[in-house]
């Protein structure tokens, strides 16, 4: 079992990827050593950009790269990069260009460093963007296959990696399908019988996810387990299929929870009408200091904290 | 003998470039008219910004650039970045007249369902290479094409044209430290210093001076020149090939509604479109000046 962070499985996969194809150049705002870019910087030294602390430079020249046939990996943490979100709506989305944005130290799991450097808007102000793809991978292998199709896919794509250790949710099987929710677990009501929840997850926090479903299998609560890796193009046959077929749905992402996953959701089922409730689960506050174990404790993402908070849901709502 | 077959050519070479100019002064006259007449049509618009930079685009697009307006992806084709976005008309104005899309399109411009948007969009108007309209953003893609260039060995030229009001934006200085660390001498970047922005002249609002020498001192290779006369904006260009290594900032002082005297050095021009009355005038004016 791999104990990765998935900007490690990252930096892996840019190497390999840049083995194949001499199209691909890597832009580096002084945060090489944290965005795990350096094995690349020695290998393509030719195809590394190095910036210094000048983001917007950089997010606009790998536009200006991409239009003229490159294919830009432009690497910063999250926060860094959508703090230039002018930049990007501009120079990337509206150019069409072919960019891929990198941003790591996905949410407040990054511990210590505490809000400043913590990307905890991202996905929301990203969302807005019209044919903007946002990718979140919550493992080792599921993050080399998708920077691997990022790399093929032609348009700009958002890319969020943890700072911190995920556990792998998937195994040497495991086929990346992009835009399909990946369901991890299914609920085992049968006979046209609502299952109890459906729960909604993607990145950092899918394994506690997964971890707390088993939990709660064991107090009787039936449920799915869906890890979103596509959250824009969102898979919204498959939302709308299991908010039908659960009683109730969960959302759970280490990212504010306005504009996030849950937000998607929601915007997705009360669209269609269906009046299953939803519980969305994310960060309501600035983030701060502490250890990544304290503060997912802190902020409801550890098991039991999610658990717990699933079953009060469930409870609430069945009275 | 020889002397005097030196002296010949050197006449010819001469007569040459005096016709050279003319015609290059004949079209810009013409996309000057086409300016105020797009703008007067859309309603809306830059005039002063569009008209300080005309003499410039001319040259760029009907003597420098190696460009093919029936192939606008010809990939060694030279890139021409307009990071001042809202001086548009000019552009399209250049574009329409190479042969890139129809003269008449230039009159929907801001039109509903035009292509010709109040700023310039990258892929659905032939010959744009980017979007641009957010100040100082335009002169990093630039930049990127430059390296780009660089990388595949093609040498394709690529030129901007940035306002003296977007060089106060923070990301102009960052470019200028950046193309300066790549060395891109494939970078040709005119600064159109036409002395206005909208609240007024630029002195007043962020004085940049003194600018020749931050320019010099980030590494760059600078000229000033008159950007309205011609055979100066053609010198400049041909001196940037014979200096290797530092990317190239031509400096051209430029007047702010230039060839419509009711416009000219008028901050209130700068983003307003003639009446009916305006445009004929100035039309009339436009033409009835020697070249
Ligand atoms: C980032 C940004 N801020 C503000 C504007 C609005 N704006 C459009 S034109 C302009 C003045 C530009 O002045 P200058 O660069 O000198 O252009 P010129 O005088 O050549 O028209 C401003 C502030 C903008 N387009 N982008």
């Amino acid at each position: 079992m791999a104990h990765k962070a998935t900007r490690s499985s990252f930096g892996e996969a840019i190497v390999k990827l840049g083995e194949k194809d001499p199209q691909i150049v890597v832009l580096d705002a002084d945060l090489g050593k944290s965005t795990m870019t350096g094995d690349f910087a020695k290998k393509f030294p030719e195809r590394y950009f190095e910036f210094g602390i000048a983001e917007q430079n950089m997010i606009s020249t790998a536009s200006g790269l991409a239009l003229a046939g490159k294919i830009p990996f432009a690497t910063s943490f999250a926060c860094f990069l959508v703090g230039r979100y002018e930049n990007i709506r501009m120079s990337v989305a509206y150019s069409r260009a072919n960019v891929k944005l990198v941003g790591t130290h996905a949410g407040v799991g990054i511990g210590e460093d505490g809000y400043s450097q913590m990307g905890t808007e991202d996905i929301a102000l990203l969302r807005s963007l019209p044919d903007f793809v946002i990718l979140q991978p919550a493992d080792d292998r599921e993050t080399q296959a998708a920077v691997q199709w990022a790399s093929l896919y032609k348009g700009p794509v958002y890319l969020r990696f943890t700072r911190q250790k995920v556990h792998d949710v998937h195994d040497d099987h495991y086929q990346f399908k992009f835009g399909k929710g990946d369901i991890l677990k299914s609920a085992s009501s049968k006979d046209g019988h609502k299952a109890k929840v459906a729960i909604f997850t993607t990145g950092g926090v899918v394994y506690n996810s997964l971890k707390a479903a088993e939990e709660l299998d064991k107090e009787g609560i039936d449920s799915s387990v869906i890890n979103i890796h596509t959250i824009k193009p969102l898979d919204k046959d498959l939302v709308l299929e299991l908010a039908r077929a659960h009683k109730q749905i969960v959302s759970i992402e280490d990212h504010s929870i306005i504009g996030g996953l849950g937000s998607a959701i929601a915007e997705i089922v009360a669209e269609a009408g269906i009046s299953t409730k939803l519980l969305r689960l994310g960060v309501k506050e600035f983030g701060y200091s502490g250890s990544p174990e304290d503060l997912y404790e802190k902020f409801g993402f550890s098991i039991p904290k999610i658990k717990q908070s699933i079953l009060s849901f469930i409870t609430t709502e069945s009275k | 003998m020889l002397r005097e077959m030196k002296a010949k050519s050197a006449q010819n070479a001469f007569k040459l470039e005096e016709e050279e100019i003319k015609r290059l002064k004949e079209i810009s006259r013409d996309l000057r008219v086409w300016i105020i007449r797009m703008l007067a049509e859309a309603g809306s618009g830059h005039p002063g910004g569009s008209l300080s930079a005309i003499d410039i685009l001319t040259v760029l697009y009907f003597h420098t650039l190696r460009h093919r307006p029936q192939e606008p992806q010809w990939p060694l084709r030279d890139r021409f970045i307009l990071s001042k976005g809202h001086g548009v008309p000019a552009l399209y104005a250049c574009l329409a007249k190479a042969g890139y899309f129809p003269m008449e399109d230039l009159l929907t411009l801001r039109k509903v369902s035009s292509i010709l948007q109040g700023h310039p969009v990258a892929e659905t108007v032939p010959g744009i290479e980017a979007s641009t309209g957010s100040l100082g953003q335009g002169l990093s893609i630039a930049q990127g094409f430059a390296l780009a260039s660089k990388m595949d060995g093609t040498h394709y030229r690529v030129f901007s044209m940035i306002g003296d009001g977007e060089t106060q934006e923070g990301q102009i200085w960052e470019t200028a430290m950046s193309a300066a660390k790549w060395q891109l001498e494939n970078l040709i970047v005119f600064l159109d210093y036409n002395k206005g922005q909208i609240d007024g002249p630029v002195k007043e609002i962020m004085d940049l001076e003194p600018l020749a020498s931050k320019w010099t001192s980030f590494n760059w290779d600078v000229q000033e020149i008159d950007g309205h006369d011609i055979a100066q904006i053609l010198n400049a260009i041909d001196r940037t090939r014979g200096i290797p290594g530092k990317p190239h900032l031509i400096i051209a002082h430029t007047i702010k509604g230039k060839g419509v005297s009711f416009m000219e050095h008028k901050i209130e021009w700068h983003g307003k479109a003639p009446t009916k009355e305006e445009r004929d005038a100035a039309i009339r004016e436009i033409e009835d000046t020697p070249i």
